[in-house]
């Protein structure tokens, strides 16, 4: 296969999904369940296939390969293209979001399968794979944009996929907002592009930066980066953007893994490490990134131990692996951070689908207070959450560690990172193994807690909208369907082996020739070598860091499943404090959100909207109603006072006349 | 040689007693002699000009005048014999429907 037709095939992988979504779209209102699932799988599946058959024929040596579709604009020297562009991040990312993307498409089969907007959420979950791909596979900033937004578009209408619930669409709107804050930063960056680069094309950017120098000082590419990072903030969600993720939690449970863990909001870390050689160039945003990412971490971590939605848990959590990916880029370790996407998108997309199993199988109940006890009744999820959990609390060999550790060896040893990079982020992996086998043990272990919850079942089978098939009460938890079991197991497979193609650094040296402009900060070859030996230590701490954790809860949540309670009880107010969250929600509402309204209420709306427009409008009415009434006596249909008109105006005119005359 | 300014202010005078009339009065008749008024004292504005600057042409759209003015109120009293007969009244402010 040459590497003109390789690149030939590139576009149709995009546009089998949205062919998907269209069908669906517009036909599958009226077709059976069957059609609909048939037409979404197998146009995701389509893709997955055309993305393994791409990365079969897939040489290094060829890369980067680029096809352009057609033209868009062309201004002058200006021109941006429909144009698809693949090297080694694409494929990986191409690989991970088909791949995830397809086996979250079943599983959605079988969870969504009672839900009447079937049809919708399939055509959605289609659209988005194409929004994604594009993303992906875009050659130039604009269409990365394209595919930016368009992910954000599917993300809102998932998440208020049930719009009749208020929670679900305030929460799409929350969503929907703070992603346009971080889009703004995004667009910003890239009108300083086309200003100082005349492009939007990555060869030609990259080009146009390769011979500039290291910011020492801020500078053109300091502002850059610093505004992409913005961008990658809201939709990766970082601190401070990241409240918008907690409550995507409330679209359907597929959705939360497939858009909100796995793929949609890794897209800010793509951008960063694909925008690495900008980066690279400027120290100053690339510490800001770590710091960020690194705080985001810790911060989302802490949350995470006082939730008692599952998940809510997991959101918090996947905003702190995310802040890992970014402590990644920040420090220069692009590649690592690219390693984590990889591996989270398996354990994390599986997690959600555990949990989205364990919430089916309870009967739509999401508190762990009320679960307990279920490896008995759901052993394959109990199988399948376990694997996920180790592997994200980082216990070898599982996938998590390999990529973790990485990510915790570059925060210490890379030339821009350092030490308190490194102890912060083993302290998250200190909390994530704890907040996670807290997860586990409350979830699977002890007592069914759901006993009671379950007389008043009906009433809530009603009210929540994962609607199920049984008549009467929902009974005890229960195993679900194969469909759903099945993509289990492939991610629990993943997860235990996606860690392994990055011992011995394959996985870097694979994506090397897309970092290699990240020359500036390589350490030299010998002081690797004489690194070992600390490389070892590290690992050993963060594996107890992991094994500290899953005591801790162990003795928490299983030996004394009292104590928990009394210990926060003992907190009191700190406990409170992360509990709600640190009010977060509650300080942007009193600084950003009250103030807006209350200025757009007395300000643009009574002030401008009201005072001006509706007053200028309303005003000119009311003179011109004025005016009539006055004059409208004169026509009274009395001919001869009309005739006195004639007359009176025949005056005026002469005695104007002879004034003039006179003058 | 009487001026001509006295000639103009006998025409308005009398252009002005046809408006007046004409405004004042409710008799249909009245009204009808009224515009005849004011035909007439626009006439003689125009005779006492074509007197003055000695051209024809003013004293000939008198007959002009004339003529037509001597057509309006050949139809104009038919019209009012007319009215007279389906209302049994000269009061114009009883006629002011254009239907019966």
């Amino acid at each position: 296969m040459t590497p003109q037709n390789l690149s030939s095939l590139l576009y149709t992988i995009p546009l089998l999904p949205l062919a998907g979504a269209a069908i669906n779209g517009f036909f599958g209102r009226r077709a059976s369940k069957k059609a609909i699932s048939t037409i979404a799988l197998v146009f995701c599946g389509a893709a997955f296939a055309m993305a393994l058959f791409i990365a079969a024929n897939f040489s290094s040596a060829s890369a980067p390969y680029s096809y352009e579709l057609a033209h868009w604009l062309r201004s002058g020297a200006f021109s941006v293209d429909f144009s698809f562009y693949l090297d080694q991040l694409s494929l990986v990312m191409l690989l991970v979001v088909t791949g995830v993307g397809f086996l979250i498409h079943i599983y959605s089969v079988g969870y969504m399968w009672d839900d009447d907007g079937y049809y919708r959420f399939m055509a959605y979950l289609n659209l988005f794979m194409f929004f994604m791909l594009t993303l992906v596979l875009a050659a130039n900033y604009l269409v990365m944009f394209i595919g930016w937004e368009g992910v954000g578009l599917a993300s809102y209408l998932l998440i208020g996929f049930w719009f009749t619930k208020d929670s679900a669409a305030a929460a799409g709107k929350k969503a929907f907002i703070v992603n346009r804050i971080g889009d703004f930063g995004f667009l910003i960056a890239l009108f300083l592009m086309i200003q100082h680069f005349g492009s939007l094309d990555f060869a030609r950017v990259f080009a146009a930066v390769q011979p500039m120098p290291w910011e020492a000082h801020a500078g053109l590419l300091t502002a850059i980066g610093l505004l992409l990072m913005v961008g990658a903030a809201g939709k990766s969600a970082q601190i401070p953007l990241y409240v918008w993720l907690p409550d995507a939690m409330e679209g359907p449970t597929p959705v939360s893994a497939l858009i909100h863990a796995a793929t949609m909001v890794t897209a800010g870390v793509y951008m960063v490490a694909r925008s690495s050689g900008i980066f690279d160039r400027a120290p100053i945003a690339m510490l800001v990134v770590a710091i960020i990412g690194t705080l985001t971490a810790l911060f989302a971590a802490t949350i995470g131990i006082a939730q008692t939605d599952i998940k809510k848990v997991l959101a918090y959590s996947t905003v702190s692996q995310l802040g890992y990916m970014f402590m990644a880029c920040g420090v220069g370790a692009f590649s690592a951070g690219i390693f984590h996407l990889m591996t989270h998108a398996f354990f994390k997309g599986l997690l959600f689908l555990a949990a989205g199993s364990v919430i089916h199988g309870v009967g739509g109940e999401q508190d762990m207070r009320k679960m307990g006890g279920l490896r008995l009744y759901m052993p394959w999820t109990f199988l399948t959450m376990s694997v996920a959990t180790f592997a994200i609390a980082g216990f070898p060999p599982l996938a998590g560690f390999f990529s973790k550790d990485e990510i915790l060896w570059k925060a210490y040893s890379s030339p821009s990172g350092s030490w308190v990079f490194w102890l912060i982020g083993v302290i998250t992996a200190f909390i994530t193994s704890f907040y996670m086998f807290r997860l586990w043990f409350m979830t699977f272990f002890g007592d069914y807690r759901g006993a009671e919850a379950h007389e008043t079942h009906d009433a809530k089978l009603i009210a929540t909208p994962v609607s199920h098939g049984h008549e009467g009460g929902h009974g005890l938890p229960h195993e679900s369907p194969w469909v759903m079991l099945g993509p289990l197991f492939v991610l629990a497979l993943l997860s235990v082996v996606g860690g392994w193609i990055g011992i011995g650094g394959r996985f870097e040296h694979f994506l090397a020739p897309v970092f290699d402009n990240v020359g500036l900060m390589q350490p030299p070859a010998e002081a690797a070598e004489s690194s070992k030996g600390t490389e070892i230590l590290l690992m050993l701490i963060s594996v107890a860091a992991a094994v500290l954790g899953f005591l801790l809860a162990w003795g928490l949540y299983f030996k004394r499943p009292r104590l928990p309670a009394k210990i926060a009880d003992g907190l009191g107010g700190l406990y409170r404090l992360v509990a709600g969250k640190y009010y977060v929600d509650e300080i942007y509402s009193a600084l950003f959100i009250e103030p807006v309204i209350e200025g757009s209420t007395t300000i643009l709306w009574h002030g401008v909207d009201q005072g001006v427009i509706d007053a200028a409008v309303n005003e000119s009415a009311h003179a011109a109603r004025e005016v009539s009434d006055a004059t409208r006596h004169m026509q009274s249909g009395n001919l001869r006072s009309y005739a006195g008109w004639v007359a009176a105006g025949g005056a005026v005119v002469i005695a104007y006349m002879v004034w003039m005359g006179i003058r | 040689m009487v001026p001509l300014s006295y000639y103009l202010v006998l025409s308005g005078i009398l252009f002005a007693c046809g408006v007046l009339g004409f405004l004042i009065k409710r008799n249909i008749i009245t009204i009808f002699m009224s515009i005849e008024l004011m035909l007439n004292g626009v006439n003689l504005s125009f005779v006492a000009f074509a007197a003055q600057w000695h051209a024809l042409s003013g004293q000939v759209f008198v007959f002009f005048v004339m003529v037509v003015a001597a057509a309006e109120a050949t139809v104009g009293l038919a019209i009012i014999i007319a009215v007279y007969r389906t209302r049994e009244t000269l009061n114009v402010d009883r006629v002011n429907l254009l239907k019966l």
